[in-house]
């Protein structure tokens, strides 16, 4: 178990995103709470639109704000994000909390030079610096981010660079103001596998370095098992269970869990490179299940008239091991299944 | 990049001869009798003969055009003895319904389509990219709505028809402004504003329609893309990300269209200058074709042509400069 004494770095209190679109209200993170301390890695997993996106985005309040309805809390801090003022999330937003998409390919602005992007956002938090003052800096974070003869690259243009030399740039655009909190969003999906393993080497070498805290969504277990202290999964905008890493992978304590981690054989899961497919297709947002949002593909469920169809779960302390899930199944029931099942 | 600039301006070289050989020879082939036009109705057959030797008819049509091209080098003589006169380098002909050197009349009539080309230019790109980014940033709310409106229903109305109900109700019946009669700027500076306020107006309206759209949209999309939400988030000011992320983006293919219409303006905003009585090159094309005043036709085209290739060349280059992914390969 994690022992926090200090403050959380990260607060996010009953979040819920929903977005009004031509077909309805999609409910896209719907009650989320968690905390995030200084110096922890917090991975996010959860099977495709299961709204770890639209929840990260609202971090810094990135979702577009015309379509998009934010309520709850997100406190940063001490600065409650979703009240502030524009220019108070403008000033957090690059220094003290940085993001990594995951897609390189389209996260750099084509029109300029990498050295002018990565200057920009230092210069833009630090006005007072020179433009050649800027420019050593960015050389610096350059040789940090393992861009070879980076005296040349810093005046070449995005599409000059291969997609994992794009990323090191978005994390050097990323880790220039040396963020307290760095918010990765897939960083290596979109990469080839052995570029992969360099990047998240990096990027943990460099948490070292910076002292940082990590959010990182992911759907690679191995990256999970590898830097993760703390694991939440998600579920239909919700938070399904929060557990340690340990915990997670040695008894779980979610049914939806027990599938996505391969851990109970009753799923059916096959494995398909990272997370396991859990037979069955996610819920649509717009009209979700009554009750629990899984309960339609779980196995486990307690069947027709049960709270499983009727109630929302909410995420409760399960077992001694620091684990909270969010399951009618009573306590020794999810404890037993998961450890019984759980290692992999 | 240098060399990218020298092969598109030879290619327009190439583009622009074979665009005076497919015009000269079209309108030479129109059964019309230049030189019979040239002395009116009642003229004797031997008058007409002799026109035409005057104005080299006489010889055939690739010697007439050989001429021509010379001309616009060297100049060119027509007549003999007393009769002789020279129309100076660069000629693009005669014209011997207004007894004048084609050159000189396009001399007259350009600056008029010039300025008002230019002037409804400016007034264009200001009224459709500010009308467009006004509804890009209120998508769905009523600002965006009217913009749209006004998109579609300018880009629908023709030029003549809304040309003349300006001119009615601003002149006519609300006589805010005096019926246009054009001045030089250099002679008279405020007659030349007051005539030209009304056609700049109304090609402004007319042509801003179109980028209205193509700014909101190219917006609306560029807003969407990754690297604008990386630059929210990277703290930048609202100001810098509509500069450098989003209208950067959404104004590449603005430039391109724009280059393209305005030289297509420059080679005479028929329409406009015929509703407005303005004595521009539009007016003349369409005054020549009513004469079957066959050189100042071709030479008209010719300029229209040369403006349109010029400005695809103009463009062409631009775009290298805009987009740092052209400008490498
Ligand atoms: N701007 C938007 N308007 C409407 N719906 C949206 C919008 N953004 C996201 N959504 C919806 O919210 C849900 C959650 O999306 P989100 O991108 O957070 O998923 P995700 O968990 O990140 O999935 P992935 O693993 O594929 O990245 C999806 O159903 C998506 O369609
Ligand atoms: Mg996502």
């Amino acid at each position: 178990m994690r022992n926090h004494d200090s403050e959380p770095v990260l607060s996010v209190q009953n979040l819920q995103v929903s977005f009004t679109t031509d077909d309805g209200v999609v409910r896209a993170v719907d009650g989320v709470s968690f905390d995030v301390y200084a110096g922890e890695t917090v991975c996010i997993v959860g099977e495709s639109g299961s709204g770890k996106s639209v929840m990260a985005g609202s971090i810094l309040r990135l979702n577009n704000s015309s379509t998009a309805t934010t309520t709850g809390k997100i406190l940063l801090g001490g600065v409650d994000v979703l009240s502030a003022d524009e220019s108070v999330v403008r000033g957090l937003r690059g220094s003290e909390v940085a993001m990594i998409f995951q897609d390189p390919m389209s996260a750099l602005n084509p029109y300029y030079t990498v050295g002018d992007q990565i200057a920009e956002a230092y210069l833009v938090h630090h006005p007072e610096v020179s433009k050649k003052d800027a420019r050593q800096v960015v050389l610096q974070m350059m040789i940090k981010v393992g861009i070879p003869s980076p005296e040349k690259r810093i005046d070449e243009y995005p599409h000059q660079f291969s997609g994992g030399m794009r990323q090191r740039i978005v994390i050097a655009i990323a880790l220039i103001n040396s963020p307290r909190l760095l918010i990765a969003d897939e960083p290596t999906t979109a990469l080839d596998v052995t570029v992969q393993a360099q990047i998240l080497d990096l990027m943990m070498d460099l948490q070292k370095e910076f002292g940082m805290t990590i959010l990182l969504i992911t759907h690679d277990l191995g990256v999970v098992a590898e830097v993760a202290q703390d694991v939440i999964v998600m579920y239909a905008g919700r938070i399904v269970e929060q557990s340690d890493v340990e915990a997670i992978f040695h008894a779980p304590t979610h049914p939806y869990a027990w599938g996505l981690l391969g851990s109970v054989s009753s799923y059916g899961a096959s494995k398909r490179g990272d997370l396991f497919t859990i037979s069955g297709s996610p819920p649509s947002l717009i009209s979700l299940p009554e009750g629990c949002a899984f309960h339609p593909r779980c196995v486990h469920s307690l069947g027709s008239g049960s709270r499983c169809q009727s109630e929302k779960p909410v995420l409760r302390p399960v077992g001694n091991n620091g684990s909270r899930s969010a399951c009618h199944l009573a306590d020794e029931v999810l404890v037993s299944i998961g450890t019984g099942t759980g290692a992999r | 990049m240098l060399l990218f600039i020298i092969r598109r301006l030879f290619f327009a070289i190439v583009l622009l001869i074979a665009v005076s050989v497919f015009t000269y020879f079209l309108f030479a082939l129109l059964p019309t009798d230049p030189a019979a036009l040239s002395c009116g109705i009642h003229c004797k057959p031997e008058t007409i003969a002799a026109n035409r030797i005057r104005l080299g008819y006489d010889k055939s049509i690739f010697e007439q055009y050989w001429l021509f091209l010379k001309g616009i080098f060297v100049g060119r003589d027509y007549g003999i003895g007393t009769a002789a006169f020279t129309c100076p380098a660069p000629s693009l002909g005669y014209s011997f319904n207004q007894h004048a050197c084609v050159t000189s009349l396009i001399g007259e009539t350009f600056p008029v389509t010039a300025y008002l080309s230019i002037g409804a230019f400016i007034l264009w790109m200001m009224i459709g990219i500010g009308v467009g980014a006004i509804a890009a940033l209120n998508k769905g709310k009523w600002q965006d709505r009217l913009a749209t409106a006004f998109a579609s229903v300018g880009v629908s109305l023709p030029t003549f028809y809304f040309g003349l109900l300006a001119l009615f109700s601003i002149v006519i019946w609300f006589q805010i402004l005096p019926f246009p009669s054009y001045e030089s700027p250099l002679d008279n500076f405020p007659a030349f504003i007051t005539a030209m306020i009304l056609p700049w107006l109304v090609l402004a309206i007319i042509s801003a329609a179109s980028y209205t759209r193509l700014t909101r949209n190219g917006m609306l999309e560029a807003m969407n893309e990754d690297f604008v939400r990386l630059g929210v988030a990277k703290g930048l000011r609202l100001r810098v990300i509509l500069r450098r992320y989003v209208m950067r983006q959404a104004l590449i293919p603005i430039v391109t269209i724009a280059g393209l219409d305005f030289a297509g303006l420059l080679g005479g905003a028929i329409i406009t200058e015929s509703v407005f009585s303005l004595p521009g090159m539009g007016r003349m094309s369409i005054r020549a074709v009513v004469d079957s005043d066959l050189p100042v036709l071709v030479g008209t085209t010719m300029i229209a042509a040369v403006f349109i290739v010029l400005a695809n060349v103009i463009v062409d280059i631009a775009y290298g400069f805009l987009d740092p992914r052209v400008r490498v390969s």
